[in-house]
């Protein structure tokens, strides 16, 4: 299982391929879409990109709670425990 | 048992033999848009992709639309109207439950008595039709068939809809299809998903929409935009690679791909997830002419013929996806 901060790098990785966002931007308490400028259908790109690399599923419904960057990580490493 | 039926006689092979359009005269800019709905040019291009599309005027109907793009296709392979045995229209926007588009249009083009019905398959609806019209000609039924996609979506869309008054738009493509020395086009890849029925749909029928307590009212075109991406450019990207996987063909052996023109961040998306290598041009006609549902495939297509990106005898994919879900995909010879 992945440590919190390989999850969060992990994720930095995904966030900066797809939006072009600085990969040491990308910490846990920066807001998606206030700090890092991700728009709703880069959010879901990152989702994809996140279920693939970490083996996990994230519905729909729970997209919208993912507000920063520590909200994912958080769910990733519950939904892969 | 006495007497034997003879059986149809096909093709060998189809392929598509000229492609037509037509694009409606009056151009809608994003500003335009926003007089109705709270957003901005800068918003829907990010979102989108798309920098105008066309809206259709009283004139530009769904069957006059079609003649003006199947005369074209017609013009462009070489065959006069007699001698088309069938032609498919795919819309979702022809205001009438009977008599059919393509009745219409056949007599409208001289192609009496050629055989003439209607597609609902919405955004995946000219492959629908491709597929049909490449199955008729090698199956016997007609030696050639003329496939059309057309839409005024304009109609059914609600202007002051914040989620959908920016991206759909109005316009025809049409393609001949008729007998090929070689493949000219793949096996299709095909299917629907009902379960998903409401993410792009009618908002009531026109029944109850009509008899609503307070007064008649426009059913509208409704669409959940992030679930709907999250599946155009993923599971759209399997369809597509089992389309090239069909046709015994690789990305790398395609020239030019031409997938439905939903949105630009779709396009992207999926071109991302297929591997496209970058030597494959891809159809971008979205940014000028919005989504037009059945009709973008070969918009796009013939927009890229004009401006050389594609040229005769290239391979490309197409795709369609849309409202059901629905969806089919294949690899085609360009005229």
């Amino acid at each position: 299982m992945a440590t919190t901060e390989e999850i969060r790098s992990g994720l930095a990785d995904i966030v900066n391929e797809i939006a072009g966002v600085p990969a040491e931007d990308v910490q846990m308490d920066k807001s998606f879409t206030e700090d890092l400028d991700i728009d709703s259908l880069s959010m879901v790109e990152v989702v994809v990109a996140a279920e693939e690399k970490f083996g996990v599923k994230i519905p729909d419904d729970e997209v919208k709670n993912l507000t920063t960057v520590g909200d994912a990580v958080a769910f990733i490493e519950r939904a892969g425990s | 048992m006495t007497g034997q039926i003879r059986g149809p006689v096909g093709s060998t092979q189809a392929g598509i033999l000229g492609v037509g359009a037509y694009r409606p005269v009056r151009v809608v800019s994003n500003d335009e848009i926003c007089e109705r709905i709270d957003s901005s040019d800068e918003w829907i291009r990010t979102r989108t992709g798309i920098t105008s599309r066309r809206f259709a005027g009283e004139e530009e109907t769904v069957v006059s639309m079609s003649v003006a793009a199947s005369e074209k296709a017609l013009a462009q392979a070489g065959i006069t109207p007699d001698q088309v045995g069938c032609i498919l229209i795919a819309t979702v926007t022809h205001l009438y439950q009977t008599p059919s588009a393509a009745a219409e249009v056949a007599h409208k083009i001289g192609a009496t008595p050629a055989a003439a019905f209607d597609i609902s398959a919405a955004c995946a609806g000219f492959c629908y039709g491709l597929a049909l019209a490449s199955d008729m000609v090698r199956g016997g039924s007609s030696r050639y068939v003329l496939v059309v996609g057309v839409e005024r979506l304009s109609d059914i869309t609600d202007a002051f809809d914040r989620s959908t008054a920016f991206i759909f738009a109005d316009g025809a493509g049409a393609a001949l299809v008729g007998p090929s020395d070689t493949p000219g086009i793949g096996p299709v890849v095909w299917g629907s998903d009902g379960s998903q029925l409401d993410l792009i749909r009618q908002e009531e029928s026109w029944e109850d929409a009509f008899r609503r307590e307070d007064g008649p009212a426009w059913p509208h075109l409704r669409m959940e935009g992030n679930p709907v991406f999250r599946w155009a450019s993923y599971e759209m990207a399997k369809v597509a690679q089992q389309a090239l996987d069909a046709a015994g063909v690789t990305a790398e052996d395609l020239d030019v791909f031409v997938p439905h023109q939903a949105n630009m961040r779709i396009t992207d998306a999926m071109a991302r997830a297929m591997g496209l290598p970058e030597t494959v041009a891809v159809a971008r006609d979205i940014a000028e002419q919005g989504n037009t549902s059945a009709a973008s495939v070969p918009l796009a297509l013939e927009r890229m013929l004009e401006t050389g990106q594609a040229k005769s005898g290239d391979l490309a994919l197409f795709i369609g996806f849309g409202a059901g879900l629905v969806y089919a995909a294949q690899v085609a010879r360009v005229p």
